[in-house]
């Protein structure tokens, strides 16, 4: 039991973050049809953010998670400006060729002007304190990260649910020429949506830097995969579906970790994560939410 | 209002409208029809800037507006209710409305979808209900409803009958009679020919491209001989 409520708060913590990382690859692919390949790339320079605001400024974690955050929406609006707004009405396969294009060029410039090794910084002193409620023992940042997801998520329920931007974005990604006739601004929901992505990217950063501060020039990838496995499982496009297969992702991967025995089959973690990912889809391909509306472009 | 001058719209290798001009004056109701694949929509597409044209020129409210961003043209005061209305089904009816009051402030848009709803009484009851559940006629009112948002001065209509019980045809005939009573211009896509051009101030007739005939609404709708040749007869 008390190993069972650890790795539900365990799975929650990683799961909530993975949904942050899904739920931005989800609006964008909403509004672009783009699988952003790129948009892991966003932890990676939330990381460097953070290695240099130590190093260079003495960096506090009082204020360093609003540099971080701030230069994750820098980054992502910068892809949309540089790269990908030439691209937009080309094929689908241009654009995916462009966001992998992007996350190479991420990986160079790290390894060309920083270093290829990883570079640590700093962690915050209370993040593996524990608190103890009965017989189970829980980290602080555990309960931070659950937390602040949470505020996160329901924050971007409201957005989407109340502004005109969270709206237009949903209108937009049903179906964009109709938006256009409503009189939304094709560049305005697209940038809109790239600086909302990198928001929840930047805030996915902090709360993953928080717990290892460090920065290698390929820590991106292995996010973004994660994050790109569980916006297909909710549905691509689906915005409560990424939450949903964030979630469900952080907690296969957590309970695998827990309840398979040490040796071997521990090293299989993942193939038994997969394994099961790979059963969803052969019961519901289109994800565990349906979007209707995801052929039409 | 609106000035059509030898406008030549094309999809790849493909010529879907061949210099076709047509004018709609301030204040008239102006009906398009002719057979599927003439063109028709493929001519509001381009008015409403979703479609470029490949030559001839657009003018509207004096300026020219070939290949303008449909965004920016909604703000020029003309609004297109397109093809299958196009309703957002995930948005609620009220999303739907302050969306597409993207284009004015945020106080004008809460009294504009007030007067909207109230002139569209069937969609009060429907507020919060997701546009995807919503019936053919009430989804058309919502279509119409959506592109009144912005005030337009010019509304173009494609196909607002299409797929309706007759009773909700009569309802949208109303409608259109009401909007150009408004003050309102309009030009509409019919395949209901007969009866748009009964009711139109003046019609245009489209085939495989080209504009094929125009005149009166009444003088067309009387012409048998333009239902045999150019519509396949039947049409009523």
């Amino acid at each position: 039991m008390t190993q069972f409520v650890q790795n539900l708060v365990d799975g929650l913590g990683l799961g909530g973050t993975y949904a942050l990382l899904a739920l931005g690859i989800s609006l964008i692919f909403g509004v672009m049809h783009l699988v952003n390949f790129a948009h892991g790339e966003l932890i990676t320079v939330g990381a460097y953010t953070g290695y240099f605001c130590s190093k260079e400024l003495g960096g506090s974690w009082w204020w360093m998670p609003i540099a971080i955050i701030g230069a994750c929406v820098a980054a992502s609006v910068l892809t949309e400006r540089i790269a990908f707004r030439w691209v937009r009405n080309a094929n689908p396969f241009t654009m995916l060729l462009t966001s992998f294009a992007l996350e190479r060029l991420s990986h160079a410039l790290w390894q060309i002007f920083v270093s290829p090794k990883a570079q640590a910084f700093p962690k915050v002193s209370w993040a593996f304190d524990t608190l103890t409620f009965g017989s189970v023992r829980i980290e602080k940042m555990d309960l931070v990260t659950i937390a602040v997801t949470a505020f996160a998520l329901v924050a971007t329920g409201l957005v989407f649910k109340r502004t005109l931007f969270g709206i237009a974005v949903r209108g937009a990604a049903e179906d964009f020429d109709a938006a256009r006739l409503m009189g939304v601004k094709a560049n305005r929901v697209i940038l809109g949506a790239f600086a909302y992505a990198g928001l929840l990217a930047g805030v996915a950063a902090v709360l993953i830097l928080m717990r290892t501060p460090s920065a290698k020039p390929d820590m991106g990838s292995s996010w973004l995969l994660a994050a790109v496995i569980a916006a297909v499982i909710g549905g691509m496009g689906s915005f409560p579906g990424a939450v949903v297969g964030g979630v469900v992702l952080g907690m296969l991967e957590t309970f695998f970790q827990s309840y398979l025995p040490e040796g071997t089959l521990s090293y299989l973690n993942d193939a038994f994560v997969f394994g099961v990912i790979a059963l969803v889809f052969i019961v519901r391909p289109q994800g565990l939410f349906d979007v209707a509306h995801a052929e039409r472009v | 209002m609106l000035e059509l001058q030898d406008v030549t719209t094309r999809y790849g290798a493909v010529t879907a409208l061949d210099r076709v001009s047509l004018r709609v004056a301030e204040g008239e109701l102006v009906a398009l029809v002719g057979p599927n694949g003439a063109g028709k929509t493929t001519l509001l597409n381009t008015v409403a800037g979703l479609l470029r044209p490949a030559s001839g020129s657009i003018t509207f409210r004096g300026g020219s507006i070939a290949g303008t961003e449909p965004a920016t043209l909604v703000r020029r005061g003309l609004a297109l209710v397109p093809e299958h209305r196009r309703i957002f089904k995930d948005l609620t009816v009220e999303e739907n409305l302050k969306l597409a009051g993207a284009t004015v402030g945020a106080r004008t848009r809460k009294v504009r979808v007030h007067e909207v709803a109230a002139n569209f009484g069937v969609l009060q009851h429907k507020w919060r209900v997701s546009a995807g559940y919503l019936s053919g006629g009430e989804a058309q009112q919502l279509a119409v409803a959506r592109a009144l948002m912005s005030d337009p001065k010019l509304l173009l209509l494609d196909e607002p009958t299409l797929g309706l019980a007759p009773t909700l045809v009569d309802t949208i005939f109303e409608l259109l009679v009401r909007l150009r009573a408004e003050g309102r211009t309009v030009l509409v896509v019919e395949q209901n020919a007969h009866r748009a051009l009964a009711i139109a101030d003046r019609g245009y007739v489209l085939r495989s491209g080209r504009l094929v005939a125009e005149g009166t609404g009444r003088d067309l709708a009387d012409d048998p001989h333009l239902f045999e040749s150019f519509l396949g007869g039947g049409i009523t």
